[in-house]
This record gives C-alpha cells, sequence and structure tokens, in this order.
C-alpha cells in the first residue's frame, strides 16, 4: 500500500490518507483482516502529527472501512469493496442526474446526450 | 483528556514585559509547539514551568501536581533540553552522566548507551569539543535516559542546520511512539518541526494568540493574493492583516473556505503556513 501526501493540495492531510487507504482497499491490495500501521508509526512514516492519523483512522472507522481492536490495532474489515462500490455507483448516478437536469434546460435529447456520452466513454482512457 | 501539563492564568511581570494570563494544556502522548516573534515570552514561561523563576501568579500543574509545590517528584519525569549547553566542558560524556545520574531515581544505563551508540556520540572526548548539534544530541541523551514523560525542549532547532533538524524530528517520532510520553517545544517556526506538531500554542508580547490544533489551524487560515482593486471596505473586513506593495496585495484570512468563496476566480488563494499565520497576526496586532 502506498500513501503519497501532499502538502500543496487543497485537500487536508486526513483526507488525503483516508481516499489512499480506500482506494488501497478497493485495488485488493489490503484486503479484509489485514493489519493497519498503529496511528503513532504511520505519523512517524509519513512525518505528520498524531492527532491527523487518529483523525484518518477514526473517519475510516466510521464509514466501516476498518476496525479498531483497543490494544491491538487496526484491521481492514469485511464487505469493503461492495460498499464501495456502491457509493462510487451513487456517485455516478447523481452527477448524471445533474448532466441530464442541464440537458433538459438546454433542450438537449437523448440521442443526443447518448451521442456525447459514447463519444466521450471512447475517447476518456 | 488526560492532561500532563496546565498553565491557568499564568502572570510574570518584569519591567518592561509581562507574561499576562496565559492559558493552555498539553495533553498526555501528544506533541505541542510552542509559537511566538522574539521576546514573546515563551522562554519565560519554560522558565516559569521549570520552576526556575517565580511566578506572580495563576497555576502550573505538572503531571496534577503544583510544579512549585511538588519541584523535585516532577523533575524526575522531565527531560529538559536547553537551547544553551549546561555541561561541565571540560568533562567527557561519562564523566558527566556519572555527576547527573545519581539525581535521577529512574535512570537507565542501558538506554543511555542507547542513545549515545545512535546518535553516534563519542565518549571520550571532552564536552567542549562536540559540535552545536552533537552538544543538543548530548542533552537529548540525557533528556531521554531517565524514563521521562514531559520532554521540554527550548528553542531545540536555533543554530541547527537543516539535514540535522530532519535527524531531530526522526529522534522525535521515535520518542513519540510511546504514547505516554508527551513533547512541549519552543520554537521560532521550523517548517520541518511543524509537521510533528499535534497541537500549536501561539504568544505575542506575552499573551496569548491562541492554542489549537495544527488541523483546525492549517484548515481555517489561508493566504490571499490579487490586485488591489478587489480590496474594499468589506472585503478588508475578512484579513487579520494585509501586505500592499505597488503590484497587488497579499492578505492573511482566518476562515479560507469564505474567502474561496468571496474571491473566487479573482485572486489566488493559498494555504497558510505557521510562518505566515505569524508573521501577518504579529502584523496585525502592531
Amino acid at each position: 500500500m502506498n500513501i503519497i501526501i501532499s502538502n500543496s493540495s487543497q485537500n487536508p492531510i486526513y483526507e488525503q490518507i483516508v481516499t489512499q487507504i480506500k482506494t488501497s482497499i478497493m485495488k485488493e491490495e489490503i484486503t479484509q483482516g489485514d493489519v493497519l500501521p498503529s496511528i503513532r508509526s504511520l505519523a512517524k512514516e509519513l512525518q505528520i502529527s498524531v492527532i491527523t492519523t487518529k483523525r484518518a483512522y477514526e473517519e475510516l472507522e466510521r464509514e466501516g472501512f476498518i476496525e479498531t481492536v483497543p490494544g491491538k490495532g487496526s484491521y481492514v474489515s469485511g464487505q469493503n469493496k461492495d460498499l464501495i462500490r456502491e457509493k462510487r455507483l451513487k456517485n455516478i448516478e447523481e452527477t448524471l442526474n445533474e448532466v441530464v437536469t442541464e440537458s433538459k434546460l438546454l433542450n438537449l435529447s437523448l440521442e443526443e446526450l447518448q451521442g456525447m456520452l459514447e463519444l466521450l466513454y471512447i475517447e476518456v482512457i | 483528556m488526560d492532561n500532563i501539563l496546565k498553565i491557568k492564568n499564568l502572570k510574570k511581570s518584569y519591567k518592561d514585559f509581562t507574561l499576562d494570563n496565559l492559558t493552555f494544556n498539553v495533553e498526555r502522548g501528544s506533541v505541542m509547539g510552542f509559537i511566538g516573534p522574539n521576546g514573546s515570552g515563551k522562554s519565560t514561561t519554560i522558565k516559569l514551568i521549570m520552576n526556575l523563576i517565580k511566578k506572580n501568579s495563576g497555576n502550573i500543574n505538572v503531571f496534577g501536581l503544583d510544579n512549585s509545590k511538588h519541584d523535585k517528584e516532577i523533575k524526575q519525569k522531565i527531560g529538559f533540553v536547553y537551547d544553551e549547553n549546561y555541561f561541565y566542558e571540560e568533562l567527557n560524556i561519562i564523566e558527566m552522566k556519572n555527576i547527573l545520574r545519581p539525581f535521577y531515581k529512574g535512570w537507565n544505563d542501558t538506554l543511555f548507551e542507547k542513545y549515545v551508540k545512535e546518535f553516534e556520540l563519542s565518549k571520550k572526548n571532552k564536552i567542549k569539543t562536540l559540535s552545536k548539534g552533537m552538544k543538543m544530541k548530548l542533552s537529548l541523551a540525557f533528556a531521554l535516559s531517565h524514563n521521562a514523560e514531559l520532554i521540554i525542549m527550548d528553542e531545540p532547532t536555533s543554530g541547527l542546520d537543516p539535514v540535522f533538524r530532519s535527524e531531530l524530528l526522526d529522534i522525535l517520532y521515535n520518542i513519540i511512539q510511546d504514547e505516554n510520553v508527551s513533547i512541549f517545544f519552543s520554537t521560532h517556526i521550523t517548517t520541518d518541526l511543524e509537521k510533528i506538531a499535534d497541537y500549536i500554542t501561539f504568544i505575542n508580547k506575552g499573551k496569548l494568540v491562541f492554542s489549537k490544533t495544527k488541523d483546525e489551524i492549517v484548515e481555517h487560515y489561508g493566504i490571499v493574493k490579487g490586485s488591489k482593486d478587489l480590496l474594499d471596505n468589506d472585503t478588508r473586513r475578512e484579513f487579520v492583516s494585509i501586505k500592499e506593495t505597488n503590484f497587488g496585495f497579499e492578505a492573511l484570512t482566518k476562515d479560507i473556505i469564505k474567502a474561496r468563496k468571496i474571491f473566487k476566480g479573482k485572486g489566488i488563494i493559498e494555504k497558510a503556513s505557521l510562518e505566515d499565520i505569524m508573521v501577518y497576526t504579529v502584523r496585525g496586532i502592531v
């Protein structure tokens, strides 16, 4: 698992960690039951504060991606992949919703929109 | 939360300087950076915590005990690192250790040996022959070899090069792997030490400006840059202070999210470093 922190990014550091750990779970670089580094050792590795890593882990816990057993450490919890996929699908749905609303405002037909989408789908790698 | 150090309404007056009504806490297991310009009262505060000078009023609690009533008990568990060298220069490291060791109940020779080796200190050389960085490491080795729970450092990096500062950072990260230990250090701001701090306490002219988590500070403060026609009575109010030049302005805001809305597409908005925050805040108070 790689975690790369950017200091110039607009996103807070804890968010960058959360996103990257989620991506690692999605890519199955880490899977159910895998042990995550301790909060303090991760802070040391990334050269950031303990509070920041703690916050990232708390966020991941809250969203159900990891579980923390006091005194033992944090583990990747099960069924994450489906959870993330579902969330991302919902995201796509919401974005498409916006596109549809905007298209209707411009009187764009479904065919025209489909054509546009097809083109984009092929173009974007 | 368990606070390892509690300072409440602390006051110390000198003829031309007053440390006024200072209040802040250091949580167990955390790292606090203590920042402020020269003469803001950082060293005075540290001397008060160490009970080296007498306060006029207020409370200082270390490990839950009053720091002047329980001076000896408390100091057993504090590792203190000064900016200046307080060793006998003519002695070598072992001789110096033999002087300091009897003062500490929790002294651990094995630990000391480990640090001496890790810091690559030569035991036989006289202390006066050590470089500034080496003396700093020696101070740290002493501070860390008696099971201290609170490490207090007064300007630990002043006059040290970036390579050494980064080494010190690694040492500090190793120390805080033990979640019972807290670190409190004063600094003029060095971006490398900024990384490790969980909390930042900022004082200016003897008064507290803020004591907050670093994340909170970094996520809220921001620097806005743009052309001067963006400035009017309303927008000026958004800033702590503004630096205007012939070619535009730069200003510090406490609310970067609001600034992003106001100046969207018009100015450049960047994260503020602690250094920016310190410089603009001090300027704003003047």
